[in-house]
C-alpha cells in the first residue's frame, strides 16, 4: 500500500530556486517500519534535490525489488518512477538513460538486490559509466522476506534468528572502485549531515555515481550480535573525507569543521568541496581508497565518506558519441532512410 | 582414375538440380558458394541455398545446398543431389554417397580417391585443385582461399553458367578492393579452362538464362530484420551475442552506422549496448520502451528461457519493446546451428502467471523487414513486447525474396502517450484507466509535465491511478482488461493469408513462417495424386478469427510446423473453440528445413491410415 500526504502546508514555506517548497519533493507516506534506515535516505534525498533546485518531474526514479527498492515512492512524487524486477535497476535504468539523456536518474537498490542476484548488473552498470546515482541502502539483511542474511553481512555476523555468516562479506564500494566507477562513497543513514551533501555531491556529478548506504534494519537486523544495527554504526564509524557540492557563483558555506578542504572544479564552473578529516585520505585515488577501506575494516572499523572522484570522466554518451537531442525526442525525419535510399539497398541484393 | 565419362545413365536436368558444396569449415568456402548461388540468381533463373553448418569455427564439416528451380520450388529438395563439390576429404565417404545415382561428384584430383568409396553408378570430374593451387601461389592463404574460387571456375563450365555473370559478381565483391579482382578472375578461369580442356562441357545438367526473378531480391531474414528495425525508428539496442540471432544486430549496428548519423554533429541517432547477458539485454529494451524509444533485442533460444521473467514484467507493467527470437533446435542447447519453430508455446505464453505475448510469424526476408518495422508501431499501439519469431534458416540463408517496400507517407503510430497540453486537460489522470474501452490505456512519459502525469511503473498489482493495490477486484479488473487488450490485438496484427478453392477443398493445411516454403511443392505433388487442398498461413497470434472459420470450414486440417510436440496445433486447440480431433500434425524436429516430401508423406499417410479406419469401422 502507499497512502498519499496531506498537500496542505505552511503558506510561508522556504522557496528555492524554482519557486519550489521542500514539500514539493516529497512523496508517499512510507510504510517500511518505524525507524527504518531506508526512510532517512528518503528524506535526503527529497533535501539534496530541494536544495540544488532540480526540477522534480525531470528526475526518473529506478529500482529493483526488495525494501529499499519501495522507497522511491517515498520521495518526490512527481518524478516517473519503474519499480522493476529483482535485482534488474541496472539495466532498466541503462535504457532508459539511453532513450532519454536529459532526466537524472536515481537508482534505489539493497543488498540483495545489488549484491546478489543482480551482482552482474551492478559490475557492468559500473563499467558502462552510465551518468546515474546508484545508491544501496545496505542493512545486511533481507527485509522483504524477513531476516535471511545478505552477502553483505560480515563474516561472523548474526541474524536475528541466530545464523550466523559463513562467507566472506562483499563490499560493494571497492567493487565499484576497482570497475572504474568515477564517483564513490559510502555513508550512514543516520547521518544526514554528511549523507546530504553526499547525494547533492552524487547528483552533480556527470557520471555514475556510487553510494553505499548503511542503513539499520530495525526489525532484523538491528540486534547486539549485527555489525549493521544503529547502536554498531554510530559506535564504530569513522569518516575519511565530506563532499559537499558549491553551484557555480554560490557561497561558499558548510556545516562541516574541516581538516584541510579542497576545491574541485566540476565541468560547468560549479566545485565540489571536499572536507578531508585526515590529511593521509586521498579523493583521487581508486586504489589507495580500497587499502584504507579494508585497513579500518580489519579495525572493525566503518570508513564512510567520499573515497573516490574523478569530476572530467566521460560517462556512457560522451563514449557512444550519442545525439544531444535524446533519442526519444527524434522524429520520423532522422530516423527512416526512406524508400530512396532503399531502392539502393535493394540492388545490393540482386 | 580417368577422366572418360560415360554419359548414358546421367542425370539429365534444365534449371532443375541440386548442387551440394562440402567444405571445411574455416576454409573460406562460403563466399565462393555464396558467388556461384548468385551467378544462378543473375542467370534469371530462380535459386535457393541452404548453409548446414556447426557450432565451430574451423576444422568441421560444413555443407552448402544450391538448388536451381525454374517453377519456383525452393525449399530444401532432401535425398541425395545430382552434383556434389567434395572439398572435405574428412566427410568424402558420406559426400560420395550423397550423390544421385547418376549425378556428379566433383572433387580435387590431386589425391586419389579410395578406391572403396567408389561407387559405379554417378560420373567423376576430378579437378587438381591443390595441385593447381600449389604452382600458382607461393602463399599458404591463397593456396586456400583460391582453390574455393577455381571450383567456382570449373562450375561455370560444367554448368553453363556465363562467365561474364561470374566477373560481374567478382567486380561487385571486391568494390574498394579492386587489386583484388584480377587474382580472383584469374582463379576462376583456372577452373573454367581446366574444366573445359579435359571435359565435355557442359554437361547433362545444366543452366540456361531466363527472366524469372522480376524484381526479387537474394538476402537472409536477419539483414532484413536489422533494415526493418532501421526504417522502424529502433534507437535503442540492448543484446547479447547467441547464434543464429547475432546478425540481426550487426547488420542493424552497420546500417545504423551509414544510415543514422547525424549529419550536422557527426554524432549517433542510436544506441547499442552489448549486455553482460539476456536479461539485461532485454532490460535495456524495457528501460527505454518506457521512456519512450523505439527498442529491441534480438536472441534465440537459451536467450528467451533468460528474458521470460522480463517478458512478464513488460506484458503486466504493459511496456512497448521488441524482441527477435531467431530460433533453433532447442531444448537446451540444443543444435546450435540447426533450424526449428520450437519456441511457439515458451514465447506465446513467456512467463509465469497469466501472460500472454504478441507474436509475427515472418516466411520470408521481405516480410522480415516488413514485421520488423511493423512490430515498433504494434508495440507502441498495444503497450506491451512484440516477439518476431524468425528461424535460423529464414535468419541465416539467403532467400530468394521479393524486395523491400516503403511507403513514406506512412507515419510511425506511437500510441496512446499523452503530451504536457492533454494532460492538462485532463482532471485527474490514471495510467490505467480503459477510456476507449478497448484495453488500451493512455501512458505518459517521463519528464512530460511538472505537475501531472507521474505515477509508479511496477510489475506488482495496481489499481486504475496505478497506485499499488493487492484488493482482489482490482487485480482481477486489471487482468480482465488485460485480456481485453489481447483481443483488440487479434485484429490489428497481421492477418492470415488464405488460399482456398471453390468449392472448397476438404483439407486444409495450415502453416506458419518458414514452413510455408515447401508448400508450393507440395501442393503440386499432392495435385498429381489427386488431393486438392486449401491453405492458410497464420502470420500472427493472438489469432484472427478468419483462422477458426477456416478449420471448422475443412474436414481435415493439417498443421504444419518444425518441432517434435506439434506447438502450433495445441496453440490453435487451446486458443480457439474448434474441434481438436479436426486438426492433424505433420512436424518436423530434425533441425533441416522443412522439404515438400516429408509433407505430402505426412498427409498422404495419414489420410489413407484415416480411410482404412473408416473402412474397417
Amino acid at each position: 500500500m502507499s497512502f498519499e500526504k496531506s498537500k496542505f502546508h505552511h503558506p510561508r514555506l522556504a522557496v528555492n530556486d524554482l519557486g519550489l517548497t521542500y514539500r514539493d519533493y516529497e512523496g508517499s507516506l512510507s510504510t517500511l517500519c518505524a525507524g527504518c534506515g531506508h526512510d532517512a535516505i528518503s528524506s535526503a534525498v527529497v533535501q539534496a534535490c530541494y536544495e540544488l533546485s532540480i526540477e522534480p518531474h525531470k528526475v526518473a526514479k529506478m529500482s529493483g525489488i526488495g525494501c529499499s527498492s519501495k522507497s522511491p515512492t517515498y520521495f518526490l512524487n512527481k518524478a516517473h518512477g519503474f519499480n522493476s524486477v529483482h535485482g534488474r535497476m541496472p539495466s532498466v535504468a541503462t535504457g532508459a538513460n539511453l532513450a532519454n539523456r536529459d532526466l537524472t536518474y536515481i537508482g534505489m537498490s539493497g543488498d540483495g538486490d545489488s549484491a546478489s542476484i543482480g551482482m552482474g548488473q551492478f559490475a557492468h552498470v559500473v563499467r558502462r559509466q552510465l551518468d546515474m546515482l546508484y545508491m544501496v541502502a545496505n542493512n545486511g539483511v533481507y527485509g522483504l522476506t524477513k531476516g535471511q542474511l545478505a552477502a553483505t553481512s560480515d563474516k561472523g555476523a548474526k541474524n536475528k534468528a541466530g545464523e550466523q555468516s559463513l562467507f566472506t562479506d562483499i563490499d560493494l564500494c571497492v567493487m565499484a572502485l576497482q570497475l572504474g566507477a568515477t564517483f564513490v562513497a559510502r555513508s550512514f543513514s543516520g547521518d544526514k549531515k554528511q549523507l546530504v551533501p553526499l547525494i547533492k555531491a552524487a547528483l552533480s556529478h556527470q557520471g555514475f555515481a556510487f553510494i553505499d548506504i548503511v542503513s539499520p534494519c530495525v526489525t532484523f537486523n538491528n540486534q547486539p550480535t549485527s555489525t549493521r544495527s544503529y547502536d554498531y554504526v554510530h559506535e564504530h564509524v569513522t569518516t575519511a573525507a565530506i563532499a559537499d557540492y558549491v553551484p557555480v557563483k554560490k557561497e561558499i558555506t558548510s556545516e562541516v569543521a574541516d581538516g584541510e578542504s579542497e576545491d574541485i572544479c566540476l565541468h560547468d564552473g560549479s566545485l565540489m568541496r571536499i572536507h578531508k578529516l585526515d590529511k593521509k585520505y586521498q579523493t583521487t585515488d581508486a586504489m589507495q581508497a580500497i587499502v584504507d577501506i579494508e585497513r579500518h575494516k580489519k579495525q572493525g572499523e566503518i570508513l564512510t565518506g567520499l573515497f573516490y572522484l574523478e569530476p572530467t570522466c566521460s560517462h556512457f554518451h560522451e563514449m557512444n558519441n550519442t545525439n544531444d537531442t535524446p533519442l526519444n525526442k527524434l522524429n520520423q525525419d532522422a530516423l527512416c532512410p526512406g524508400s530512396r535510399v532503399l531502392t539502393g539497398i535493394n540492388n545490393s541484393f540482386r | 582414375m580417368t577422366n572418360s565419362i560415360n554419359y548414358n545413365s546421367s542425370c539429365t536436368a534444365i534449371n532443375d538440380f541440386v548442387v551440394r558444396f562440402a567444405n571445411t569449415n574455416g576454409t573460406g568456402s562460403a563466399s565462393a558458394n555464396n558467388m556461384f548461388a548468385k551467378s544462378i540468381l543473375r542467370m534469371g533463373i530462380p535459386v535457393s541455398a541452404k548453409n548446414i553448418f556447426p557450432s565451430n569455427i574451423q576444422g568441421m564439416p560444413t555443407w552448402y545446398e544450391v538448388r536451381i528451380n525454374e517453377n519456383n520450388f525452393l525449399a530444401r529438395r532432401g535425398g541425395q543431389s545430382e552434383l556434389v563439390v567434395a572439398m572435405n576429404a574428412q566427410s568424402i565417404k558420406e559426400d560420395i554417397t550423397s550423390v544421385k545415382s547418376g549425378g556428379f561428384l566433383l572433387y580435387d584430383s590431386s589425391k586419389q580417391l579410395i578406391q572403396e568409396y567408389i561407387r559405379n553408378d554417378i560420373e567423376y570430374l576430378g579437378i587438381p585443385i591443390s595441385a593447381i593451387c600449389q604452382k600458382e601461389y607461393t602463399d599458404p592463404r591463397q593456396r586456400q582461399l583460391f582453390k574455393n574460387v577455381i571450383y567456382v571456375g570449373a562450375l561455370a563450365a560444367f554448368l553453363n553458367i556465363e562467365f561474364e555473370v561470374l566477373k560481374s559478381l567478382v567486380a561487385d565483391q571486391f568494390k574498394g578492393k579492386e587489386k583484388l579482382i584480377t587474382p580472383n578472375i584469374y582463379a576462376l578461369e583456372l577452373g573454367y579452362q581446366y574444366a573445359n580442356h579435359h571435359f565435355s562441357c557442359p554437361l547433362s545438367i545444366k543452366v540456361e538464362r531466363r527472366d524469372l526473378i522480376k524484381n526479387r531480391i537474394m538476402v537472409d531474414g536477419n539483414t532484413a530484420t536489422g533494415l526493418g528495425a532501421v526504417y522502424g525508428g529502433a534507437t535503442v539496442v540492448g543484446w547479447y551475442p547467441i547464434t543464429p540471432s547475432t546478425s540481426v544486430i550487426e547488420k542493424f549496428a552497420s546500417y545504423c552506422d551509414r544510415l543514422r548519423i547525424d549529419p550536422a554533429s557527426g554524432k549517433k541517432n542510436y544506441a547499442l549496448v552489448q549486455a553482460e547477458d539476456e536479461l539485461a539485454a532485454i532490460g535495456i529494451a524495457i528501460g527505454a520502451g518506457w521512456n519512450g524509444a523505439r527498442a529491441f533485442t534480438a536472441t534465440s533460444g537459451p536467450g528467451i528461457s533468460l528474458m521470460s521473467e522480463f517478458l512478464g514484467l513488460a506484458y503486466f507493467a504493459e511496456i512497448p519493446m521488441v524482441l527477435v527470437n531467431v530460433q533453433r533446435a532447442g531444448p537446451s542447447t540444443g543444435m546450435p546451428t540447426r533450424t526449428q519453430q520450437s519456441d511457439v508455446l515458451a514465447c506465446a505464453y513467456a512467463s509465469h502467471g497469466d501472460t500472454k505475448q504478441i507474436l509475427l510469424f515472418p516466411e520470408s526476408p521481405c516480410e522480415c523487414f516488413e514485421f520488423a518495422a511493423l512490430a515498433f508501431d504494434l508495440a507502441d499501439q498495444l503497450q506491451t513486447p512484440v516477439i518476431i519469431m524468425s528461424d535460423l534458416d529464414l535468419g541465416m540463408n539467403d532467400h530468394l525474396t521479393d524486395e523491400f517496400m516503403w511507403d513514406d507517407k506512412k507515419e510511425y503510430n506511437l500510441g496512446k502517450v499523452l503530451s504536457a497540453k492533454q494532460l492538462d486537460d485532463i482532471e485527474r489522470y490514471g495510467r490505467y484507466l480503459d477510456s476507449d474501452n478497448d484495453g488500451i490505456c493512455y501512458r505518459t512519459l517521463p519528464g512530460t509535465h511538472p505537475d501531472k502525469g507521474s505515477f509508479f511503473t511496477r510489475g506488482t498489482s495496481r489499481d486504475e491511478y496505478a497506485v499499488y493495490t493487492e484488493k482482489s477486484e482490482d487485480y482481477v479488473k486489471n487482468m480482465k482488461r488485460l485480456e481485453k487488450k489481447f483481443a483488440t490485438a487479434s485484429n490489428i496484427v497481421p492477418k492470415p493469408e488464405i488460399n482456398q478453392t471453390k468449392p472448397l477443398a476438404k483439407t486444409g493445411l495450415i502453416f506458419f513462417g518458414t514452413s510455408s516454403h515447401a508448400i508450393n511443392e507440395a501442393q503440386s505433388q499432392l495435385q498429381e495424386q489427386g488431393l486438392t487442398v486449401d491453405t492458410l498461413r497464420v502470420k500472427a497470434f493472438p489469432f484472427h478469427q478468419s483462422i477458426e472459420q477456416f478449420i471448422e470450414k475443412h474436414n481435415n486440417v493439417f498443421i504444419i510446423e518444425q518441432n517434435r510436440d506439434a506447438q502450433m496445433k495445441s496453440l490453435l486447440s487451446n486458443e480457439l473453440s474448434i474441434d481438436p480431433n479436426k486438426l492433424l500434425s505433420i512436424a518436423n524436429c530434425d533441425g533441416l528445413p522443412l522439404t515438400s516430401h516429408y509433407i505430402v508423406d505426412g498427409i498422404l499417410s495419414q489420410l489413407s491410415e484415416q480411410l482404412s479406419s473408416k473402412q474397417a469401422g
